[in-house]
């Protein structure tokens, strides 16, 4: 029992930053914008939320701050993409580069300093039961993210402003020419994603690990980005899919440390494999969706092309 | 006054030539500044980087063998990109180029020669295309959208190589550290100036620029990728198969990205650890668009983020910033040139402020 506990503690805490960066990115490529860029975004959030944190001495205004980061960093893909129209996948590959060096050399002055963690917003006696743990014993974050499964659903599906962004990233030029700011309605959706992705990254300096360390996203944000082909597009299998990526990764961990004698068979499972089956199976699936017909897809038509209306 | 853009006929060759070299002298401006601003001494920031490596002649045979990968990768990026084929994963292809090479040195034992040679950087060519023919054949059979599979794929291989070099291939008489047993002196590419490191690879890396590029213009398959990339009906109507300008993109890219991981590791690095993937197959994407897609443009846009990798090594120890801030650098050189793309592609016009028009024109 209490190895579940551990274990159910564990997961929620894998994959809560990828639960976050794939909501972003799910509402950017929504709108028909390809961003590449979330691992450079997370770790631009990951240094300001800490550094936020370690100035104010205040984590909510840590949160806020990384953020705010984070939308500043895609603002400026955004910049790139959707006012000089470059080309998508090289300029999100480029934020990453320069969100990884960015973040490396703000972050110097703020090696080896601590900040205390982020963790449970509920009097500790609340969780001080290891079942009521399961349910109170988190950082806000968690919850936050958890909220923001719903609140990004109900948004896409039943708002006006949601149906607008996906009208956006499935036909352009028709939502140009009824008269909606493709450009604009883009610039807030890439905004959105960054500020996500900047949250993402900052639960790895502020929750799971209170200290900064050079790119110590490792690689997450490219998880994110399959997590969001692998959930076809949508927010509620989004959470369902990051808890399944965050067991994977949590069989990675345990068959690292060897630690998974409970199951027989997977002793005999080297850790690297459990390291490669969310993109493996993000290929599959991806795969399955482009087999099935163009009706009921749920894939942007407009995902990665860029925005030219006929002047 | 006002700003207007005017479409060209076709794109300009001399903003061609002149926006990378202008991407890169921004760079270094905003660069000093930047640095600057965060409590970095940036002129001496931007000099070690962009300059020193350059200047001091110790410093270009790292230049040279770091050049090698990123132009070999690039050549074979440009190819595809002309044709409007987004292959961005050229890392996996890299790494796993490499390990083939590496399974025919394990499996060669102590015999070496020329023989293991060749079958080594054909098998690191056989490897990479072999991993872009995923993606390819994905692509071409169901659609699916190749920049995320390529990408999703790399993460796959850097996997494979965790599980090999930690595994089956582990050097047994490496003290249990995760690496290849190092390369026989005489299965590694042989040096071309004795007491340097620039290895065969480096000559090949400046030789296929020139097949590329005779290749690209001189060529009916260079025909076909210009056409496909830039007139797709076109290219439909005139019978070239968007099909198998997909296969051959992704081949000649797999190719290219494995004969780069092959020569790194029989040239250069001559075991693989968990280190050896260092992100080459990212970097040759902006070595490409840097390049301007051209094989020669390629060739010049390696030497230039080599320098920028050899010269924030020497920053890390001259005014102690991290080695990845060579990345910011490289990172603006490619939002540079991706945003100058609008002086290929548009005339800027200034037109005089309309105060003198004092009637607005019909319809305004």
């Amino acid at each position: 029992m209490d190895f579940l506990i551990a274990a159910i503690i564990t997961i929620v805490g894998i994959s809560t930053p990828i639960l976050l960066a794939g909501l972003g990115e799910l509402v950017v490529e929504k709108s028909g914008v390809l961003n590449l860029g979330v691992e450079g975004m997370m770790l631009v959030g990951a240094i300001a939320g800490f550094a936020a944190t370690v100035l104010t001495g205040n984590p909510w205004l840590g949160v806020i701050g990384a953020a705010i980061a984070g939308a500043l960093a895609a603002s400026l893909f955004g910049f790139f993409v959707l006012t000089l129209n470059s080309n998508q996948v090289a300029t999100g590959l480029a934020l990453t580069i320069f969100g990884t060096g960015l973040s490396s050399l703000i972050g110097l002055s703020f090696v080896g300093r601590i900040v205390p963690q982020f963790g449970s917003v509920f009097p500790p006696e609340l969780a001080r039961d290891p079942l009521l743990k399961v349910v109170f014993g988190y950082s806000p974050v968690v919850y936050f993210a958890l909220i923001m499964v719903f609140a990004v659903g109900w948004f896409l599906k039943s708002t006006r402003a949601g149906l607008i962004l996906r009208a956006v990233g499935e036909n352009d030029l028709s939502a140009h020419s009824i008269g909606y700011s493709v450009i604009g309605v883009r610039y807030a959706a890439v905004a959105f994603g960054g500020a996500m992705a900047g949250i993402g990254g900052a639960y790895f300096s502020m929750v799971i690990t209170p200290m900064w360390a050079e790119r110590m996203t490792a690689g997450r944000g490219w998880i994110a980005l399959a997590l969001v082909v692998f959930a076809g597009w949508r927010a509620g299998r989004l959470l369902v899919g990051a808890i399944f990526f965050g067991v994977l990764m949590w069989m990675e961990l345990n068959a690292k440390a060897g630690g998974l004698s409970f199951l027989s068979f997977a002793q005999y499972i080297p850790s690297q494999f459990w390291a490669a089956m969310p993109y493996l199976m993000t290929v599959v699936v991806l795969t399955l969706i482009s087999m099935r017909d163009r009706v009921g897809l749920n894939a942007p038509a407009c995902l990665g092309k860029p925005f030219l209306p006929a002047t | 006054m006002r700003i207007k853009l005017e479409k060209r006929q076709e794109p300009s060759k001399l903003m061609q030539v002149v926006t990378p070299i202008a991407s890169v002298l921004l760079t270094m401006l905003v660069g000093v500044v930047v640095f600057d601003l965060l409590g970095i001494d940036g002129q001496r920031a931007v000099i070690d980087i962009f300059l020193t490596p350059l200047l001091a002649s110790y410093k270009w045979q790292d230049v040279a063998v770091k050049a090698a990968p990123l132009i070999i990768i690039a050549l074979g990026l440009s190819i595809g990109n002309r044709a409007n084929v987004w292959n961005i994963g050229a890392e996996g292809q890299y790494i796993i180029g490499a390990l083939c090479a590496a399974g025919v040195g394990i499996a060669a034992g102590t015999a070496g020669g020329p023989i293991i040679m060749v079958t080594m950087i054909l098998a690191g060519m056989v490897g990479g295309s072999a991993w872009a023919s995923v993606p390819a054949a994905l692509r071409t059979r169901f659609g699916v959208n190749e920049i995320l599979s390529s990408l999703m794929l790399t993460y796959v291989a850097l996997q494979v190589l965790s599980y090999l070099v930690g595994g089956p291939w582990k050097d047994p008489n490496g003290r249990n550290f995760p690496a290849t047993a190092p390369l026989q002196p005489d299965q590694t590419l042989p040096i071309l100036f004795s007491g340097t490191t620039v290895h065969l690879g480096v000559a090949i890396a400046v030789v296929l620029p020139f097949v590329f590029w005779l290749l690209m213009s001189r060529s009916v398959f260079g025909y076909q990728i210009r056409v496909v990339g830039s007139a797709p009906n076109a290219a439909r109507h005139g019978g070239f198969d968007g099909n198998q300008t997909v296969w051959l993109a992704m081949l000649i890219g797999g190719g290219m990205a494995g004969l780069a991981g092959a020569l790194e590791f029989a040239g250069s690095l001559k075991a693989i650890n968990l280190g050896f993937p260092s992100g080459y197959g990212f970097t040759a994407i902006i070595v490409s668009f840097l390049g301007r897609l051209h094989p020669i443009g390629c060739l010049i846009a390696g030497i230039v983020l080599a320098v920028t990798y050899v010269g924030g090594q020497v920053a890390q120890t001259t005014v102690h910033i991290p080695n990845a801030t060579a990345g910011i650098f490289q990172a603006m050189m490619l939002f540079f040139i991706l945003a100058s793309d609008i002086f290929v592609r548009y005339r800027v016009r200034f037109i005089p402020s309309a105060k003198a028009v004092v009637q607005p024109a019909p319809g305004e």
